[in-house]
C-alpha cells in the first residue's frame, strides 16, 4: 500500500472513527484511552476493519492486545504500514 | 423501501427446497438476491428466471460453500453484481444420516462443514460490511432437530444444527449494537426432497396434521429480514405446526 499516508492522515481518520463510534469530540486525543471514552472491544474491530479497507493494513486480535490509547493505535498502524 | 439501506441478500443452498422460496420471498420484499447454489445449475436458474419474471432481481452464483476459500469469491462476486450484502441466509445444508456407530469421521465431518463451519464463514464475512453499513440481517436455517429434539440417525445434523443456534445467539449478541440481526429459523417437517424419506411416522405427531411448505418457513425469514424486526435479535424461530410445543 502507500506509504505516503501521514502520521496524522491516520490519526485523524481514528478520531473521525471514535466519533462515529459515540465519543464525546472533547474526550478524543493522542493519550485518551479507549475505555475512558468508552470505546469497546467491537469498536476496535470496527476500527481494525477501517484501518484495513482503507490503509490495506491488516490488524489481527493479537496486535491490538495492550493498545489501549489512539496514540498507540497509531503507531501500530505506522510500523505495520513499515 | 422505507430508508433501507441498499443491497443485496444471499441465500445458500437456493435452487430449490425451502432456500428457493426464501430467494423468492425475498425478491419480492425488493432485494436483489444471490442465488447460491453447488451443482443444480438448472434449477438455480430457474429460481433467478422465476424472479425476474416477477420484476425482481437476481443472479446465480456457483460455489461449494464447505470450500473454505468459496466464500470470499461469492460475496466479491455479489458485491460487484449487486452491491453489498446485506441479507445473508444460511440455509444449505446436508444430511448423512446413520445410527451413531455407522457414522464414519466423513459423514460427521461433511455434515458439520457445510451445516456448521460454513454458516460461520460466511457470517464473518458478512458482518464487517453490514458492521460498518449499521444494517444487517443474517438468518440460519437450524431445525428442530438438535437444540430442541433427539432424531435418532442423525447425531452429526443435530450437532451441527445445535451449533448453528448458539452461534447465532452469541454473534446476535456481539452485534446488536450496530443494527445488525442474527436469528434462526427451525423447520420442522417441511415438504421438500430432502424430506421425502422422512416417514408418516413423524407427521402423525404433529399436531397440525400436515407438513410445512417451503413457503411457510420462508414467510418466517421475511420477517425477520424485514424492517419491523429490528429489535429482534438472537432467537431461534420455531416453525413446526406444534411439533415441540
Amino acid at each position: 500500500m502507500s506509504t505516503t499516508v501521514t502520521r496524522e492522515e491516520i490519526e485523524q481518520r481514528v478520531f473521525k472513527a471514535l466519533e462515529e463510534f459515540g465519543a464525546e469530540p472533547d474526550q478524543i486525543n493522542p493519550d485518551a484511552e479507549f475505555e475512558s471514552m468508552d470505546v469497546d472491544s467491537l469498536d476496535l474491530v470496527e476500527l481494525a476493519q477501517i484501518v484495513e479497507d482503507e490503509y490495506g493494513v491488516q490488524l489481527k486480535g493479537e496486535d491490538m492486545e495492550g493498545v489501549k490509547t489512539v496514540r498507540q493505535a497509531v503507531d501500530l498502524v505506522m510500523s505495520k504500514l513499515g | 423501501m422505507n430508508g433501507r439501506p441498499d443491497g443485496c441478500a444471499l441465500v445458500t443452498g437456493a435452487s430449490r427446497g425451502i432456500g428457493a422460496a426464501i430467494a423468492k420471498a425475498l425478491a419480492s420484499e425488493g432485494w436483489p438476491v444471490g442465488v447460491n447454489y453447488r451443482s443444480d445449475a438448472d434449477s438455480a436458474e430457474a429460481v433467478v428466471k422465476e424472479i425476474v419474471d416477477a420484476g425482481g432481481r437476481a443472479v446465480a452464483v456457483q460455489a461449494d460453500i464447505s470450500d473454505a476459500d468459496a466464500a470470499d469469491a461469492l460475496f466479491k462476486r455479489l458485491e460487484d453484481e449487486l452491491g453489498p450484502v446485506l441479507v445473508l441466509v444460511n440455509n444449505a445444508g446436508v444430511r448423512a444420516d446413520g445410527l451413531s456407530p455407522q457414522i464414519d469421521d466423513d459423514d460427521w465431518q461433511k455434515v458439520i462443514d457445510t451445516n456448521l463451519s460454513a454458516a460461520f464463514r460466511l457470517t464473518r464475512r458478512a458482518l464487517r460490511p453490514m458492521i460498518r453499513g449499521r444494517f444487517g440481517r443474517v438468518v440460519n436455517i437450524a431445525s428442530i432437530v438438535g437444540a430442541e429434539r433427539a432424531n435418532p440417525g442423525q447425531a452429526n445434523y443435530a450437532a451441527s444444527k445445535a451449533g448453528l443456534v448458539a452461534m447465532t445467539k452469541t454473534v446476535a449478541a456481539e452485534v446488536a449494537r450496530r443494527g445488525v440481526t442474527v436469528n434462526a429459523v427451525a423447520p420442522g417437517l417441511i415438504e421438500t426432497d430432502m424430506t421425502e424419506d422422512i416417514g408418516d411416522g413423524l407427521l402423525q405427531l404433529v399436531p397440525a396434521r400436515r407438513p410445512g411448505t417451503p413457503d411457510e418457513v420462508a414467510a418466517c425469514v421475511r420477517f425477520l429480514v424485514s424492517q419491523d424486526a429490528g429489535y429482534v435479535t438472537g432467537v431461534c424461530l420455531t416453525v413446526d405446526g406444534g411439533l415441540t410445543a
